[in-house]
């Protein structure tokens, strides 16, 4: 399992941008939305944590496809399907792989991009603890979407189709959580619902998708 | 590592693409022993092996084995291009709890080759690398689609030792090639196997019908 | 499907499992029954719908405060109501699917998504049109509405998906588990929706609670036309799923007739 986790760790860091593209994704949409609603530092301090949940998810969703697709391409899904790692952990494996190459940067990033949205005072801290609950569960999520498209030549559109509305909850929750924890109003409920979802993706989404990849390879 | 694992095919049916291909399917694979699977292009021997190896349910009948004991070595070799030769062996021993590595290394002789990435391989050496992964699995049942694809004769005699030396071990090995290895093997033939079109399709009723066009005759 | 690991033990004899109901999801007998049937659910549909809707539409005195638009609840809220129910069906017919593996089950729930797709378009653009001159906008974030848009995208991912698939199996199984792991997210996106639109942003309160402000004279056509709607729903779904049954023979003829060739 830990070989595994290291390989495509490994994999994402030499593959050359897989890495830092998405970071770099998550900077540029922060960049263009002042350039859209203008300049005023109180209109971008509230949308901020929505702007900032955005941008995440979608920098998260970019690289989706390279969860399972490349395995599937080069035959080494096959070879991992029959190994002694069962096909659930295979799908844990990877998200955590996902999560700790994507999610986890945008987490750590989250608070210094928000400074170009006027962020202040304790929304740096309500970025980051909101982020960190809550990116997990789109790396499981996508997983599940990779799974689902991992047989289809071009799966990345429709993947983004079939992913981002089971997105939304978290979105919601998290985006909420955010904006009531810096208004200094009581965020423990969307904080609990979402790390709930968090949580019960974590723990049955990976036999959803291990059921949807045996689909796809026979 | 138990090397005296055996599998079982018993009157096994399976599909390709909704359509039964291969019918009543029955043989034995036995330890020590190698059996070459022969039978043309589009016959169903990539469809078998695949059943065989669990990766595709079975029609109808079933296949006796213990899924942890046999290793699937298809056409493509599961390599990735930025890992180097020693990480990929090094990959597949951990994820099947193997640790020495150096016995696939020598037997597919790519020692002067351990840290070159695998992007840099020639289509011959990559294939050496996918086989010598079958060393670092330490399973005793091979089940291998076309391994000498894209090999020279130096390396298919060492691909043929290899196996030689897997069999003297108990280990067994059922491969589907159109050349000769020069090793001592028995030959299975799917020919007679091909499933009846016709047939096929009157004898199920709508139920658990996976992959079967036929409910709806 | 949960075979691989397993593929040493397992036996494959379900003839003797099945009883009288389950038969029917034999598409063979499925296209016998439903031939039969289908005549009378057509004319049960037009005898609850037609009168439903002109009794709704010309027979009910004009709401004061509500004016004429008021009559586009017998299309709005019957429209509403199938688009969910629609969609609990695709859950059901999908867990069967997965569980038994019945060939009619998979397909009925393909016949209706499109079907449930529209019921939800109808339901967002009549929203939208009675809600123009009542709340003087198109649209409001309403939770109501919003978990309708919501749940059109859904259809659009599940039917897209259905789409993307060549191999009909493989497609059934991949929507089926994309069905029920998306109905977890939409009925967990209805609560969302709730929380999020009572919290800090208190604007525009619209109430969208039609139902509080209808009495008797407008609930019973509309009653009627739920009913129709329902076996509209039915009429729709018996057609498509057989032209979906035929689909899948001719596909299979073809695949015996390569077969034949080969």
């Amino acid at each position: 399992m830990i070989a595994l986790l290291i390989r495509d760790m490994r994999l994402a860091m030499r593959a050359g941008g897989g890495f830092g593209l998405g970071l770099a994704f998550f900077l540029i949409v922060v960049t263009l939305v002042p350039f859209g609603v203008g300049p005023d530092a109180e209109i971008l301090a509230r949308i901020a944590p929505g702007i900032l949940w955005v941008g995440a998810l979608l920098a998260c969703l970019l690289s989706l496809d390279r969860i399972f697709q490349l395995d599937f391409e080069d035959g080494s899904l096959d070879l991992l399907a029959t190994s002694p790692i069962p096909l659930e952990g295979i799908v844990a494996i990877k998200a955590l792989a996902h999560w700790l190459v994507t999610g986890l940067p945008l987490t750590l990033a989250a608070p210094f991009f928000g400074a170009l949205m006027h962020l202040e005072g304790s929304g740096f801290s309500w970025m980051f603890v909101t982020l960190l609950l809550g990116t997990p569960a789109l790396s499981m999520i996508g997983a599940f979407g990779a799974a689902l498209t991992v047989g289809l030549k071009r799966g990345g559109l429709l993947m983004s189709l079939l992913v981002l509305p089971l997105y939304i909850p978290s979105l919601i929750f998290g985006a909420e959580a955010a904006t009531r924890g810096m208004a200094g109003f009581n965020a423990n409920a969307p904080l609990l619902m979402m790390a709930g979802i968090t949580a019960g993706s974590i723990a049955l989404l990976p036999f959803a998708a291990a059921s949807a990849l045996r689909v796809n390879l026979r | 590592m138990d090397f005296s694992a055996s599998l079982t095919a018993e009157t096994l049916t399976v599909t390709r693409g909704g359509v039964p291909i291969l019918q009543n399917v029955s043989f034995t694979l036995s330890p020590g022993q190698v059996l070459i699977l022969r039978g043309p292009n589009g016959s169903g021997k990539t469809t078998l092996l695949r059943t065989l190896a669990g990766l595709q349910p079975p029609l109808a009948g079933r296949v006796v084995s213990d899924p942890e004991t046999v290793t699937y070595g298809a056409h493509a070799d599961g390599l990735k291009a930025t890992l180097s030769v020693e990480e990929n062996l090094q990959f597949w021993a951990s994820v099947h709890g193997q640790t020495d590595i150096t016995p696939a290394v020598e037997g597919f002789n790519l020692t002067g080759l351990v840290h070159r990435p695998s992007a840099n391989l020639s289509a011959g050496q990559k294939r050496r690398l996918g086989l010598a992964r079958l060393l670092v699995t330490g399973r005793p049942i091979w089940l291998l689609d076309e391994p000498t694809v894209s090999l020279d004769v130096p390396s298919v005699a060492l691909f043929a030792d290899a196996v030689r030396a897997h069999v003297a071990k108990g280990g067994s090995a059922l491969i589907a090639t159109h050349i000769d290895l020069g090793l001592e093997a028995d030959s299975f033939d799917i020919g007679p196997y091909k499933a009846d079109p016709a047939n096929a399709a009157d004898s199920n009723d709508g139920f658990d019908t996976d992959g079967v066009e036929g409910a709806y005759l | 499907m949960s075979q691989m690991k397993t593929n040493g033990t397992q036996t494959r004899s379900f003839g003797q499992r099945m009883n009288a109901l389950w038969e029917y999801a034999n598409p063979v007998k499925f296209m016998a029954l439903s031939g039969k049937v289908l005549p009378w659910v057509i004319a049960l549909c037009a005898l609850t719908l037609i009168p439903g809707l002109i009794w709704g539409f010309f027979f009910t005195p004009e709401a004061a405060n509500f004016g004429n638009s008021v009559k586009i609840i017998y299309v709005h809220v019957p429209s509403a109501t199938m688009a969910i129910n629609i969609w609990v069906m695709m859950l059901i017919t999908s867990l069967i699917w997965l569980i038994r593996r019945h060939h009619v089950s998979a397909l009925a729930a393909k016949a209706a998504a499109l079907i449930g797709m529209t019921m939800t378009l109808i339901a967002l653009i009549t929203g939208a049109v009675w809600g123009q001159p009542m709340w003087g906008t198109y649209w409001a974030w309403d939770p109501r509405l919003t978990s309708f848009l919501i749940l059109f995208l859904f259809y659009l991912g599940y039917m897209a998906l259905w789409a993307a698939i060549e191999n009909p199996d493989t497609a059934a199984d991949l929507t089926s588990v994309l069905c029920v792991v998306g109905s977890v997210f939409a009925l967990l996106s209805r609560y969302a929706v709730n929380f999020w639109n009572q919290g800090l942003h208190q604007g525009a309160s619209l109430s969208m609670d039609k139902e509080e402000h209808v009495s008797n004279v407008y609930w019973q056509p509309l009653v009627l036309a739920i009913i129709g709607f329902g076996l509209l729903f039915v009429t729709l779904l018996l057609i498509r799923t057989r032209t979906e049954v035929r689909r899948r023979r001719l596909h299979a003829l073809m695949a015996r007739e390569r077969m034949m060739d080969a």
